[in-house]
């Protein structure tokens, strides 16, 4: 009984050797600095890996066209159209060319998918302007503009 | 079903944008967010109170010390409780323990508020241990099970520490006088720090400011003397009506309890003023060197200040929550109803003030031309609506209450030990 | 007794304490260990984007959400298209509705129709993470759960992240959201598993129009680096020292 004003501190010290305890078995030992600043660097190193090993989704039209489809693609290619990717319109390849699953691809022929470049927004001097735009209100509203134009090419001399 | 659970943005629900916001802005830090600086506040304040005694030999102090010392034990878990609730991962919450990541204010606040837990458990570990030991030895022998595990859990309080003589307990105090001192730096370190959090972050343009953690202090003081005060005169006035309905009205016993409660009230309360002008002063500077100085952000935080937030800012937290009190409490002829009301206009008035920090700091889009109004979810139709929402406010708020109330069966801190 | 108590205690603490001390928290791998496991210290990414290219499309946004698993009906994005009309009296007008996910088809600027003749100027600007070179996001965040990879991409560590929010509230450019199905922060990051295989970014490469390019800044024949050393170009809110690494041509006063 020589000094029960240190009993506390014990306590105390015990509950950090806790604390540290439980953080040996649950903090992942990659833990740490990994590179030369606390302030920016610290975190657990098997995340970058994990965000690594994300999915790609889309493929790019290299894929599309070289593999498969090397109608649309020199239909395409030779038209207006030809900087748009076609998963731009039909959505991430993901995993359509192993599959070969026709419905994992989307044919999106609603005008909203058009009217994204084409609509007139009248900015006079701007990208936007150099684009033929049409007033989607008004250019042949009860159809789909696919049913005219052929979005694969586009180009009004040969509709 | 799933689908849709998928597009619920958190935030979403209460937010209400108009003018340009970014479309990832939304309130993310509601009212679990005001509550925590809030809560936190009043543990630092109702201790500072308690030291004042125990240090500066405040004398008149003496019986709101012990019992604000063990209330603000109980305020403890409760100034962290907000900010699990807030969580969107609450079960990682450990992680600042374990990970802590120091250039971050909440970081440090994890490491700083366990120090300061430690020390107000040991500070009440020394002022009543004698008591302990005393339990424990007039409890030896008890055969209802009641009392046995009453021993038990008072054996284990007094950590095997039997001896209380003269000597020994005069080791007590001092422990209690040194913990007190360490805890008053501690106290408001933890509550600068909680100013810190907001005071530090650069992308917004109302919280930075290096007063953030000073204001913070202040207003957490004011609101945590008025608490244990507040507090205090209903546990008095409670006594009082018990001794009214034992002996009668104009009993000697009656006359005693509210002549002490007169006494203690108009010397916590000078105190309380002179934090209250402190707090206010260093606000008011804030706002008149933010106007001077017009930077970049003065526009829209004019907008927000005198039009979108002016009544929460200027009617409720400045009008009703600091000058109505603070002219009530200066009027001659205190009395303990007037002091009552002043006291709960100032606690509502800090709780405005962290309204209008957390809240009002997200009023305005970082594009500094739209506002975000923020609609408090009322009634909870899923557990989102109920953390961030009213009635998790409220859950908040109530339980410091219950657990000073369980706390008091084993550690009474309002009758004279 | 109580002192063999003590000396128990004591040793068990030492134990303790032992045991958990050499723990990694604090451990600094060798040099060739850090650079292979967190991203090439040799490269630099950076972004660059040319407002004056931008259509408005959406495009980017589309492909973004899409190839980044964001849901695609929420309202929060990874990266999204800004809208300005600066009209003759001196106003501007902004909007980004759903992050530009379906491009800009209307006229109408938060239901206000501005006519043709009182526009001045209008230009659209893409939004992304900046991957500043001092994170703002990072330095808050109380648990590293988020940080900076030696090739500058700042990442969110999902299954760290306690989703505090304090990392949301630190970035100026309010880039940061919770994500909607894992409850933890997010952000763009430069589509990190896309630039680490040597493809674009989903945004880049879905812009028909080349208003979004990625690149190393530390490669000096980098078409990228090449216009950001020898043109003029800009960055968004510099004055909070962020350093950001999102670079833009044709950046006006009015972008917020
Ligand atoms: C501007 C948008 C756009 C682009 C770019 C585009 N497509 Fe299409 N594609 C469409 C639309 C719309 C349809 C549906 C046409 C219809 O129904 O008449 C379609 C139809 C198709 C079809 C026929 C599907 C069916 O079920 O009949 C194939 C195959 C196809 N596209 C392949 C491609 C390939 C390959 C590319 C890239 C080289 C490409 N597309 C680029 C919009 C586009
Ligand atoms: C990503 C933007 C974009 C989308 C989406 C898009 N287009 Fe185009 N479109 C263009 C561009 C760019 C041109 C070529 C402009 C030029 O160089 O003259 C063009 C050209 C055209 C033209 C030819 C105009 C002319 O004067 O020859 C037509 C018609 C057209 N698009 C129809 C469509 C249809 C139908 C769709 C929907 C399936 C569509 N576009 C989707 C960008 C787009
Ligand atoms: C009923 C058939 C039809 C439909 C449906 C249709 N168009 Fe056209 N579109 C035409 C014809 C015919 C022309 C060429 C004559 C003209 O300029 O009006 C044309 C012209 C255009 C042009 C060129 C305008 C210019 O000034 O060079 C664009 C761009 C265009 N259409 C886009 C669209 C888009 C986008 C949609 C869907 C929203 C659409 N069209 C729907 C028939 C159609």
């Amino acid at each position: 009984m020589k000094n029960h004003v240190l009993r506390p501190l014990w306590v105390a010290i015990a509950f950090v050797a806790l604390i540290f305890l439980a953080r040996y078995f649950l903090v992942p030992s990659d833990f740490g600095v990994q590179g030369e600043s606390f302030t920016y660097n610290y975190h657990r190193k098997s995340n970058v890996q994990e965000w690594k090993d994300f999915q790609v989704k889309y493929l790019g039209s290299d894929v599309c066209v070289v593999e498969c489809h090397s109608e649309n693609g020199e239909s395409l290619m030779a038209s207006p159209h030809a900087i748009i990717e076609c998963e731009n319109c039909h959505g991430p390849g993901v995993d359509h060319p192993e599959t070969e699953e026709p419905a994992a691809m989307s044919v999106d022929t609603s005008r909203l998918l058009c009217i994204r470049c084409h609509a007139d927004l009248n900015y006079p001097g701007t990208a936007r302007a150099a684009i033929p735009g049409i007033n989607p209100d008004e250019h042949n509203v009860d159809s789909e503009c696919v049913e005219c134009h052929n979005p694969h090419n586009p180009d009004l001399e040969e509709m | 079903m799933i689908e849709h659970a998928e597009t619920i943005v958190h935030g979403a629900e209460w937010t209400i944008k108009h003018g340009f916001v970014y479309p990832n802005e939304f309130i993310y830090w509601g009212i679990t967010i005001v509550m925590y600086p809030y809560m936190t506040g009043l543990v630092a304040g109702a201790f500072v109170l308690s030291s004042l005694y125990h240090v500066f030999g405040q004398k008149d102090l003496k019986d709101m010390a012990k019992f604000s010392l063990v209330f603000s034990l109980a305020l403890l878990p409760v100034a962290m409780m907000p900010l699990m609730m807030h969580l969107q991962q609450p079960l990682r919450g450990i992680e600042v323990l374990f990970t802590p990541h120091f250039t971050s204010a909440i970081a440090a606040f994890g490491i700083v508020f366990t120090t300061y837990a430690i020390i107000v458990l040991s500070e009440i570990w020394f002022v009543y241990r004698k008591y302990f030991v005393e339990q424990s030895i007039a409890l030896k022998g008890a055969v209802n099970t009641g009392d046995q595990v009453k021993r038990v859990i008072y054996n284990i309080l007094t950590l095997g520490a039997y001896d209380i003589s003269e000597k020994a307990v005069a080791k007590d105090h001092k422990a209690v006088t040194l913990l007190a001192a360490i805890g008053i730096p501690v106290a408001c370190f933890l509550h600068g720090y909680a100013g810190f959090i907001f005071g530090s972050v650069k992308a917004n343009a109302l919280w930075m400011s290096p007063l953030m953690p000073v204001i913070f202090i202040m207003s957490a003081v004011v609101s945590g003397i008025a608490l244990c005060m507040l507090t205090y005169i209903i546990i008095m006035e409670w006594k009082k009506f018990k001794a009214i309905l034992a002996k009668g009205r104009g009993n000697e016993t009656v006359t005693v309890i509210a002549g002490v409660e007169m006494d203690v009230m108009k010397k916590a309360s000078k105190y309380l003023l002179g934090f209250l002008v402190a707090a206010i002063t260093l606000e008011l500077l804030d706002i008149i060197f933010r106007g001077y100085t017009a930077m970049k952000s003065w526009d829209i935080l004019r907008e927000v200040m005198f039009t979108e937030d002016f009544t929460k800012i200027f009617i409720l937290q400045y009008g009703l929550g600091n000058l109505v009190p603070f002219i009530l409490l200066l009027l001659p002829k205190l009395t303990i109803r007037r002091l009552f009301v002043s006291l709960a206009l100032i606690l509502f008035g800090v709780f405005m003030m962290r309204w209008n920090v957390v809240v009002g700091g997200q009023a305005f889009s970082l594009s500094f031309d739209g506002f975000m109004h923020y609609d408090l979810p009322l009634i909870p139709h899923n557990l989102e609506t109920y953390r961030e929402g009213l009635f998790g406010a409220l859950t908040v708020a109530a339980t410091p209450f219950v657990i000073f109330w369980v706390i008091n069966k084993i550690v009474p801190s309002l009758k004279e030990v | 007794m109580s002192c063999s108590r003590r000396t128990l205690l004591k040793n068990a603490v030492k134990g303790c304490v032992a045991a958990s001390l050499p723990v990694s928290a604090f451990k600094f791998l060798s040099p060739a260990e850090a650079r292979a496991a967190v991203g090439d210290p040799a490269v630099r990414w950076g972004f660059l984007v040319d407002t004056t290219k931008c259509v408005g499309c959406g495009m980017c946004v589309k492909a973004c959400k899409k190839e980044n698993e964001v849901p695609y009906d929420a309202a929060v994005t990874r990266t999204w298209v800004e809208r300005y009309v600066i009209t003759r009296d001196n106003k501007s007008h902004v909007d980004s509705p759903m992050g530009a996910r379906d491009g800009f088809t209307d006229q109408k600027i938060d239901k206000l129709e501005i006519a043709p003749e009182d526009i001045a100027k209008a230009f659209f600007v893409p939004k992304l993470c900046n991957q500043c070179e001092n994170p703002a996001c990072v330095q808050v965040c109380p648990v590293g759960a988020t940080y900076k990879t030696r090739d500058g991409v700042v990442l969110i560590d999902r299954k760290w992240c306690i989703g505090c929010g304090y990392c949301i509230m630190a970035c100026p450019y309010g880039v940061r959201f919770f994500h909607p199905k894992y409850k933890v922060a997010e952000k763009c990051n430069f589509c990190y598993h896309r630039i680490t295989k040597g493809m674009d970014s989903a945004c880049v490469h879905a812009c028909p129009f080349g208003a979004r390019k990625i690149g190393d800044l530390k490669d000096e024949n980098d078409p990228v680096t090449q216009v950001i050393m020898n043109e003029r170009v800009a960055v968004l809110k510099d004055e909070y020292g962020t350093k950001p690494q999102v670079f833009y041509i044709g950046l006006d006063h009015n972008v917020r």
